[in-house]
């Protein structure tokens, strides 16, 4: 089921895509920043949306004939494992047999560009460059080996899918825009159910299929006030928070008996 | 209205959660029993995990036994010699289906033994139930008196030792059963995440021949026991109890367990027991639809922890 040719693959878009993020010298400068670094999390919080905007700095050494840009703007949030199971029919019942763990990987991921990943490079670079969610290294355990498989495994594409049915993974080739040619924007929605941490925003500007530009920025989702208060407390004093629990239990049923008491 | 849960982590509509606590309240009211095995589904269908539904529910079901138990308590409708027996097989009974609890999740296959057990358990007892309420019905319509206490009330159980006297429920019975039917219940309980007054009720009534005026409010302690103790396992060990769901849901709960116990004076025992065996036998049903049935999707994801 899974290609062992294409962990040795992936291996190497791994060893690749480390060598290409070594600063070099570039003719153009990324400049960016997203509306909001501090998502608070708040009792009527509901998802979000953040804008990203920034711009294109040419320099001098930017030959001049170039002039189109594309960009792909790749968000990540915590990075967690997780398991995906497969059922099957045994005995006449549907019980989990198979199944593949997924190690640290983003709990959340979203993928923008201003115009599809196939017309921005060719296959290979995409691949090194992990554009879209066929392409992002998803880490699988199998067995003894630690590697990504073929985007169309079974498990991986199901996990994808299952990911992308919450909108907890996204892919948009329509969502970067350029409101002049060296100025874009994008919009990065937050669903209800994302998950508290630290989201790493990566921009990557292309330029004739070849990247020429690389810049990071992050944002962080954070529980403020009583949210921050309960969860701290659940994990630090579980026995105070236990107690407490309890004893509100008991006090709302007491209370409620003397309510509705019939007398 | 929407609320963002702190442990579950995910917004929820307020008020969708207080009617789900409401209509649970009013069922477990009516019948007197917790309600966990209609609860914690509830809580899955709309988003919240299990782990943390589960943790949750058993606070829930402490505030409305409790209310429960002390409108019972002031009818006199509690033996609370019984229950401190019947307490003290369900501590250990708890203790060993926690073990168990490891054990399987070790063996990686605790998913399926829990909805396994829901099935046979929700389905036995709901299909007993309701085939004794059925018959008592029909027996009630052709005016055939019943006998209180059958032939077979006097069984091999009364013939054991260690006898005690019962004072509120009248009756003189060895404790031996009694601690083993605490032991099962405290061990079905933890096991599957559900206080067990369904299956208890019935035990008390047809095994232990238990009058039918201080069943529901003594099985009511023990699950007021059992599911404060739950609540503190789950808050020290797994920290997945949510306080704000477990308030919301309490709210809605006891309000409706009030209204519940009212309504359920107004029907008939044997009409009562048909009501709740249809209930329990179609949550089982459900349970065995869903093995049996191909799913809508073959695949699942868990989370196993990491960074974050």
């Amino acid at each position: 089921m899974i290609a062992r040719s294409s962990l040795a693959t992936a291996g190497i878009a791994l060893a690749l895509s480390m060598a290409l993020a070594a600063p070099s010298a570039r003719a153009e400068r990324l400049i960016v920043s997203v509306s909001n670094h501090r998502v608070t999390v708040t009792p009527n919080y509901s998802g979000e949306e953040l804008v990203l905007f920034g711009s294109v700095e040419k320099e001098a050494s930017t030959p001049a004939a170039r002039t189109s840009y594309d960009l792909v703007v790749t968000v990540a949030g915590p990075r967690a494992d997780m398991v995906t199971r497969r059922k099957e029919r045994k005995f006449g019942i549907w019980v989990n047999t198979d199944y593949r763990q997924f190690l640290q990987v983003p709990t959340y991921l979203a993928l923008f560009s201003n115009r599809p990943f196939e017309s921005i490079a060719a296959p290979e670079v995409q691949r090194r460059q992990q554009l879209g969610l066929n392409n992002v290294l998803l880490t699988q355990r199998v067995g003894p080996d630690y590697a990504d498989v073929v985007p169309n495994d079974a498990f991986r594409s199901a996990f994808v899918r299952l990911r992308s049915e919450h909108g907890l993974y996204r892919e948009a080739t329509s969502a970067v825009t350029f409101l002049t040619p060296t100025l874009f924007r994008t919009g990065i929605p937050l669903p209800a159910e994302v998950p508290i941490g630290t989201y790493d925003v990566e921009i990557k500007l292309f330029s004739d299929g070849a990247l020429v530009a690389r810049t990071e920025t992050a944002f962080e989702i954070v529980k403020v006030g009583f949210e921050q208060f309960v969860a701290t407390t659940a994990h630090q004093n579980g026995f105070v928070y236990g107690l407490v629990t309890a004893f509100m239990a008991l006090m709302t049923g007491w209370m409620a008996s003397i309510v509705f008491r019939k007398d | 209205m929407q609320l963002y849960l702190p442990i579950a982590d995910i917004p929820v509509n307020v008020f969708l959660i207080l009617a789900m606590g409401a209509a649970v309240g009013f069922v477990s009211g009516m019948f007197g029993i917790g309600g966990g095995f209609l609860m914690t589904p509830l809580l899955i269908f709309v988003g919240i995990a299990p782990a943390v539904a589960v943790a949750s529910v058993a606070s829930h079901i402490a505030a409305s036994s409790f209310s429960g138990a002390i409108s019972y308590w002031r009818r006199r409708a509690i033996d609370p010699a019984l229950g401190a027996v019947l307490l003290s097989g369900g501590t250990v009974g708890t203790a060993l289906g926690v073990w168990t609890f490891t054990l399987l999740r070790s063996l990686g296959q605790l998913d399926l033994m829990i909805a396994l057990s829901y099935v046979v358990l929700l389905s036995t007892v709901g299909a007993l139930m309701f085939w004794e309420g059925l018959r008592a019905i029909l027996r009630a319509r052709r005016g055939i008196a019943v006998p209180m206490r059958r032939s077979g009330s006097h069984g091999w159980i009364h013939g054991l030792p260690l006898k005690m006297r019962f004072k509120r429920s009248k009756i003189y019975l060895s404790v031996i059963p009694v601690v083993v039917v605490g032991v099962i219940i405290g061990f079905i309980g933890a096991v599957m995440g559900i206080g067990g007054g369904f299956i208890l009720i019935p035990i008390m009534i047809y095994v232990l021949r238990v009058p039918t005026s201080t069943v529901i409010g003594t099985s009511m302690v023990l699950t007021l026991v059992t599911m404060v103790f739950a609540t503190m396992l789950h808050a020290i060990t797994n920290h997945l109890v949510d306080a704000v769901l477990a308030l919301i849901l309490m709210v809605g709960g006891v309000t409706g367990a009030q209204f519940g116990a009212r309504a359920g004076q107004k029907i008939r025992g044997e009409h009562l027991r048909l009501l709740l065996g249809l209930l329990i036998l179609a949550v089982g049903i459900r349970f065995a639809i869903e093995l049996v049935i191909r799913p809508d999707d073959l695949f699942t994801i868990r989370e196993t922890g990491g960074a974050g």
